[in-house]
């Protein structure tokens, strides 16, 4: 609610109405002011705090029974071979520790082989050369309904999560044994068929080195409780920008492509479109349609160069071989290996870990495209050091979103249009512009080329018209792209149940399909209807949401496995037995005429393999996976592990210290605090405040916003305070092995310290939306605190562990440049190519005990 | 109450309620008021022991503040000054003292409060005016008027509860107008509007009131018993400045929030009328104003 | 409380000169001629439906313009999501727009240069697609060094989407796709 002001309207009226808001964060913010219930636990100690409430609720018997057996995985028998962490010393069956990785054959379900939801789109290192078998779910498992199977997943998950007590979590992460209890009780007497139970999180569960086995945590316990697919139910994840999930659906990210498709990778199967579509694709569930999607997405981008005998152009895209994200494209720019970057609408030199790297990364390149609306740090960097900084800059003017037409896809995936209100000043243009602009003029070099490295080039389908004297592009001709064309009538396809692998439909991202039905523009639509009405706070008519406008994903789940609503309190999607079909408040999302008693046949395909009481139709079983026997890189289940830097001991595993399939990258500009030194006592953690946004640039220079929060700072507990002399509103600094910043000390009991045992450990929290750059006389400057934190990464996802880290405080100010400690290791060269991360060295996790 | 300026047969006193247990500190209200009257920052100043407020008081350029008190246990509370200027609670508090003495104190509560002129039924600065800049207007709401406002600064003692100030660079006086011109058209005050949880209501001065009546029972009832109304519903006699336009629903003592405990205009405690200008309005608007105290007194 | 805001005065909306016709009666002694012409500076002026561009709450935003001048922003009151509300960032979105510093022209910096030069929009534009063209070129990768088939360059990179539009990430993939060029990334993975 900290970051999401608008977002806690709602929790505010639902607590109003009785609701309890539970808030589970170190850090006491204003999100804790109004809730019923604060639960400081120490940073990074999550999964053994919902690993416990996993436990509890299984223990108790208070989950709820009828879901879980008939929606998730959890009567289902696992391959005789699977291990877990209790058997292992803390690992999973299948890890290799000289490389850090998982074997995950045994993790599969008996008799069957099975790809997550996504097929082969597990990202990172590992998944280049370890392919988890082609098509998803072939054989037929065996399944146990009374749960009792000692290898049926209930059972499995029993034991792993045994130790997981009260007392342990309050070992592990500080807080009180009861008010451990309160929580677990409070979550189930709010979860049934009457009420149900919300999630919500954000990047304090992300950036972690186990950042998504913690989210994957969070699933259990709502999947236990039956709170997937039901109205106040669910897993939300509140995201920062305004469409940070647009831009994850129709990527500007390295590995997908539109729609969750995989980026091509460089092996034999990817060589050709019927690899790539057998590699990724599946027999049953509704990715069985994936050759749809891709074809039709090569037909939107190569038009009719795109032909069934070239295989629609896909032999041509370029392949990925390894990790080619964010950090390690900024380590090999680091190393000189990168000519170019352009950025629009970031600033990494602040906003990115290891911001000091990041900047001296920037410098080592031969040239930066930058396009903000003002002079952010990632474009003026250099003036630090201008006569050694070689990087030539072009810094645009970038056109803001008042000032350009077009769609953002919120946080809850509505699409949502915005008129274009006034012009852009100047030379001012949107990225839509730039980007067309580009593109016309490197088709038109690549033009006669006949080299076949160009054909994308030569035949790329680029049919925008322009308007007005800045030759804008016209945005909705983009969006019916997305949105898709029967190509045999040239009309826009209602949807993406009608996309076709033949060649006669394209379409730009499959899951924005029907966009643009019937011609409208879906996302411009702007009728609340009537929100007092029974479900009339869906609002249907609101903007659009992927998929079909459905705006609970998986609403078969709101009906029990007879199809009727689990209670009239709490109706949503059901089976109307007289018209014979699903219907609700929302878009059914589930075979609309499909009976809930068809169960389908053991030989079926596509959705024909999907039962009437399946409801969640993107796996290939239909049902929820408590267990992930594929998918995720670094175990099915969720086991605690350590942050990095952590201070303390694994006491569940005590052979273990931080996630052994965790990445990170071993570079002399980027050192990691080795487990039991005491030279950075401290745990740190960052937040985000109310007044301001991400790394700065849209608030700090907004004097409405900076009087507000004018100054970075550091929240300390008055007892740390007190022993290293540090005064509220004095000036501390704060020391990590990357850096060392100075900032105002906020000295308050919104933070404290933790016993730890026979230790008590002491917490700094800080925000991190400072920088060394004003636009404006009245905005603030101030220290970064990236440049405190290490690249690392999340195994599944790449994601750093900014949430958890080491370092000490002092009072007063520094006395050097906040990253002079790494002066001069620009000439250590790392011993391992950015794309090939490391795993966290056994050595150091043996030192570490 | 002085008499109405501005007369509209069908206008009503209009008001805000701020209810401080839905306020989520999120300062949408101060900036939302910037914004609408376009009113300057007041530099960028970090001011210790003031929790997440950094913008200290209202003042000519912030005529909605966002107050933050801290509420640590079991730290005794130490003495607060009667009324206003403070930072509230938490400022006064040496928490490194007491962490040092007691163990770290736990937190408690974290109280935000959105404060406003208070549209006083009794307004000391409009009495004090001696050129009729400040007037009532036909909402029953008090405006300086910039056009008539010499910048003398007689009613900037004569405000019990420190809101209204005069600008540093042009002297004249400025306050919240509860967004005057926004009224005059049919739209709600900035701050109002913008408020995500509806901490701040804005509406018909006697429908806020039993609105706020109804809400302190509701709390009461959900073991809230600290709530109460801070100027409003109170008995004559005892009243803050004969009730206030703008009033609030509070949840621990006025001083915590840098508002004094009792209000009157010194001038209405001195006399009927202190100023020319009131005498001659006075004359004038006496049947208007005859009505006002009728309306305020029935509830 | 109910979920319904007081609302008494946004259904005078369309009428955006209420009172001024009305007679101001006796009190027009102590009003003054600035304070009879009281009216808000939006009554009347061409408002645009559009969104919030700080979090993905997806707030609705009107905006108000004069003559193609960006006069005021304030939440859109028929909006489900925020019905008319905004956060302090929503509420302060008037001054990102027209934030001093804001820029209008490109900036230049040549390498090891201590100063901004001023380059226009076109040649700009020519000399970045230049750059782009020969780092594709001068890093084309036909094979990784296992000897795949790649097909790629890794010679210029991209980074940010998060704040823009959907068809303009789609442009970009689109067209980075096509160059061959893989390291495209956003706020997604921070």
């Amino acid at each position: 609610m900290e970051a999401h002001p608008v977002g806690s309207r709602w929790a505010m009226k639902a607590r109003e109405r009785g609701a309890k808001i539970i808030h589970v964060d170190p850090h006491y913010s204003r999100t804790s002011a109004i809730s019923d219930m604060h639960v400081p636990i120490r940073a990074g100690s999550d999964i053994a705090f919902l690993g416990g409430l996993i436990r509890h609720i299984i223990e108790t018997e208070s989950y709820f029974r009828e879901y879980v057996v008939n929606y998730t995985n959890a009567a289902t028998i696992v391959n005789a071979d699977y291990q877990g962490p209790e058997e292992l010393e803390g690992v999973f069956s299948g890890f290799d520790s000289g490389s850090g990785t998982y074997d995950r054959s045994s993790w599969m379900y008996e008799g069957g082989e099975v790809a997550s939801a996504a097929g082969q789109r597990e990202h990172s290192t590992q998944a280049f050369s370890d392919r988890t078998g082609a098509g998803m779910m072939t054989g037929n498992v065996r399944s146990d309904e009374t749960l009792s199977d000692p290898r049926c997943i209930f059972q499995i998950m029993k034991r792993h999560y045994a130790r997981y007590t009260p007392e342990m979590v309050e070992r592990i992460c500080g807080i009180s044994e009861e008010q451990f209890l309160r929580v677990a009780e409070t979550l189930i007497a709010n979860s049934g068929r009457e009420r149900t139970t919300m999630l919500a999180y954000a990047v304090g569960w992300t950036q972690h080195s186990s950042g998504v086995q913690m989210i994957r945590a969070g699933s259990i316990v709502q999947l236990l409780l039956g709170n997937i697919g039901r109205p106040g139910g669910g897993i939300m994840a509140m995201r920062g920008h305004a469409s940070i999930q647009g831009s994850s659906d129709i990527p500007t990210l390295y590995e997908i492509l539109p729609g969750y498709l995989p980026m091509p990778r460089a092996n034999d199967d990817d060589l050709t479109l019927a690899g790539y579509v057998s590699g990724g694709g599946s027999q049953r569930g509704w990715w069985s349609h994936f050759d749809n999607y891709i074809v039709s997405l090569l037909k939107a981008w190569f038009g009719d160069a795109a032909t069934p005998e070239n295989g629609f152009g896909f032999p041509w895209l370029p392949k990925i071989s390894g990790n080619h994200s964010h950090y390690p494209t900024m380590l090999r720019a680091f190393e000189g290996k990168l000519d170019g970057l352009l950025v629009m609408g970031q600033n990494p030199a602040v906003g990115s870990a290891n911001a000091g790297l990041q900047r001296r990364a920037l410098g080592a390149m031969k040239w930066l495209v930058v396009r903000d609306l003002a002079e952010v740090e990632t474009a003026n960097f250099w003036t630090e050091a201008p006569e050694d900084i070689g990087t030539e800059v072009f810094l645009m003017p970038a056109a803001s979103h008042v000032e350009k037409e077009g769609h953002f896809t919120n946080t809850q995936r509505l699409l949502q249009w915005r008129d274009k209100a006034v012009d852009p000043p100047g030379d001012a243009r949107s990225e839509l512009h730039f980007t067309h602009h580009i593109a016309k003029r490197v088709m038109a070099h690549y033009e006669d080329s006949e080299d076949p490295k160009d054909w994308p080039l030569v035949n790329l389908h680029w049919p925008y018209s322009e308007h007005g004297s800045e030759q804008e592009p016209v945005v909705e001709e983009v969006l019916k792209e997305i949105n898709g064309y029967d190509l045999e009538t040239g009309e826009l396809v209602p949807g993406f149940a009608q996309l076709k692998a033949d060649g006669t439909t394209s379409s730009g991202c499959w899951i924005y399909s029907g966009c643009f039905a019937d011609g409208v523009n879906q996302t411009r639509r702007r009728d609340p209807g009537d929100l007092d009405a029974p479900g009339g706070s869906v609002s249907p008519e609101w903007g659009w949401a992927w998929p079909a406008n459905r705006r609970i994903l998986y609403n078969r789940a709101s009906a029990d496995p007879d199809g009727k609503p689990w209670s009239e309190r709490k109706k949503y999607v059901w089976w109307d037995e007289e018209r014979e079909q699903w219907t609700g408040y929302d878009v059914p999302d589930f075979p609309v005429g499909k009976r809930p008693d068809y169960t389908a046949p053991d030989d079926a395909e596509g959705m024909d393999a999907i039962s009437g009481d399946d409801p969640f139709i993107m796996m290939a079983d239909g049902r929820a996976w408590l267990y992930s026997p594929s998918g995720l890189l670094d175990g099915p289940l969720p086991a605690h592990y350590e942050p990095y830097e952590s201070p303390v001991p694994n006491h569940l595993y005590p052979k273990m210290g931080a996630n052994p399939a965790a990445i990170t990258w071993t570079h002399a500009a980027n050192p990691i605090v080795p487990p039991g030194d005491d030279e950075y006592p401290i745990i740190a953690s960052t937040f985000r405040l109310t007044e301001h946004h991400t790394a700065g640039p849209m608030s700090r220079n907004l004097p409405w916003l900076s009087e507000l929060q004018p100054e970075m700072f550091v929240e300390i507990d008055p007892q740390l305070a007190a022993e290293r002399g540090i005064e509220d509103g004095e000036w501390m600094t704060v020391v990590s092995p990357r850096a060392e910043i100075e900032a105002r000390a906020k000295v308050t009991s919104r933070v404290q310290p933790l016993r730890m045992g026979d230790r008590v450990m002491h917490q700094v929290c800080m925000p991190w939306h400072w920088g060394a750059y004003t636009s404006s006389p009245q905005g603030v400057t101030g220290d970064a605190a990236n440049d405190l934190i290490a690249i690392s990464g999340d195994p599944n996802v790449s994601i750093q562990e900014s949430k958890a880290f080491r370092c000490d405080v002092r009072a007063g100010r520094r006395d050097r440049a906040t990253t002079e400690r790494q002066a001069g290791t620009q000439d250590v060269e790392s011993d391992h190519p950015p794309e090939e991360p490391k795993k966290l060295s056994q050595t150091d996790q043996a030192d570490f005990r | 109450m002085t008499e109405i300026a501005i007369d509209r047969p069908e206008s009503r006193r209009m008001g805000f309620f701020t209810d401080t247990t839905v306020c989520i500190g999120c300062k949408a209200c101060e900036v939302a008021c910037k914004q609408w009257n376009d009113l300057p920052a007041d530099g960028a100043v970090f001011r210790k022991t003031s929790s997440y407020d950094h913008t200290g008081s209202l003042s000519a350029s912030t005529w909605r503040h966002v107050r933050f008190v801290e509420q640590t246990e079991p730290v005794p509370l130490p003495d607060l000054p009667a009324y206003g200027g403070g930072n509230g609670g938490h400022g006064e508090v040496d928490l490194v003292a007491a962490a040092e003495a007691h163990g770290v104190p736990q937190m408690d509560r974290w109280l935000f409060m959105s404060d406003v002129c208070k549209h006083c039924t009794n307004a000391g600065c409009l009495d004090a005016c001696p050129t009729g800049a400040l007037i009532r207007t036909e909402f029953e709401t008090v405006i300086v008027q910039p056009d008539v406002c010499n910048g003398c600064g007689y009613c900037v003692p004569s405000c019990p509860f420190g809101v209204i100030n005069r600008d540093p660079y042009d002297g004249r006086a400025a306050k919240c107008t509860l967004c005057y011109d926004r009224l005059e058209d049919g739209l709600e005050p900035a701050c109002a509007k913008s408020c995500p949880t509806d901490s701040i209501l804005f509406g018909p001065y006697d429908e806020l009131v039993e609105t706020a009546k109804g809400r302190v029972l509701a709390l009461h009832e959900r073991g809230v018993t600290d709530a109460y109304l801070y100027g409003a519903g109170d008995e004559p006699g005892e009243q803050l400045a004969g009730e206030l336009g703008a009033f609030f629903l509070l949840t621990a003592p006025p001083e915590r929030f840098g508002l004094p405990a009792q209000a009157e205009s010194p001038a209405q405690e001195n006399g009927p009328v202190a100023t020319a200008a009131g005498l001659a309005a006075a004359a004038l608007g006496l049947a208007a104003a005859v009505g006002a105290f009728a309306r305020a007194h029935r509830r | 409380m109910g979920s319904s805001r007081p609302r008494i005065f946004e259904g005078l909306r369309e009428l955006p000169v209420v009172g001024r016709a009305l007679d101001w009666g006796m009190g027009a002694s102590a009003a003054s001629a600035e304070t009879k012409k009281a009216g808000s500076r939006i009554a009347g002026l061409k408002v645009t439906e559009s969104v919030c561009p700080y979090c993905a709450v997806g707030c609705g935003q009107l905006v108000y313009t004069r003559d193609g001048e960006l006069v005021d922003v304030e939440g859109n009151p028929r909006s489900p999501i925020n019905q008319g509300t905004l956060c302090p960032k929503g509420a302060a979105s008037r001054q990102l727009v027209q934030q001093p510093g804001r820029l209008t022209k490109i900036k230049y910096r040549r390498p090891y240069a201590t100063e901004w030069e001023e380059l226009d929009l076109e040649t700009a534009m020519d000399m970045i697609a230049e750059r782009m063209i020969a780092a594709r070129e001068d890093h084309w990768e036909e094979r990784d060094e296992q000897g795949w088939k790649v097909d790629r360059t890794r010679g210029f990179a991209h980074l940010g989407g998060a704040t823009l539009d959907n068809e303009e990430n789609y442009l970009l993939k689109k067209l980075y796709t096509a160059m061959g060029a893989i390291q495209i990334e956003n706020q997604a993975r921070i």
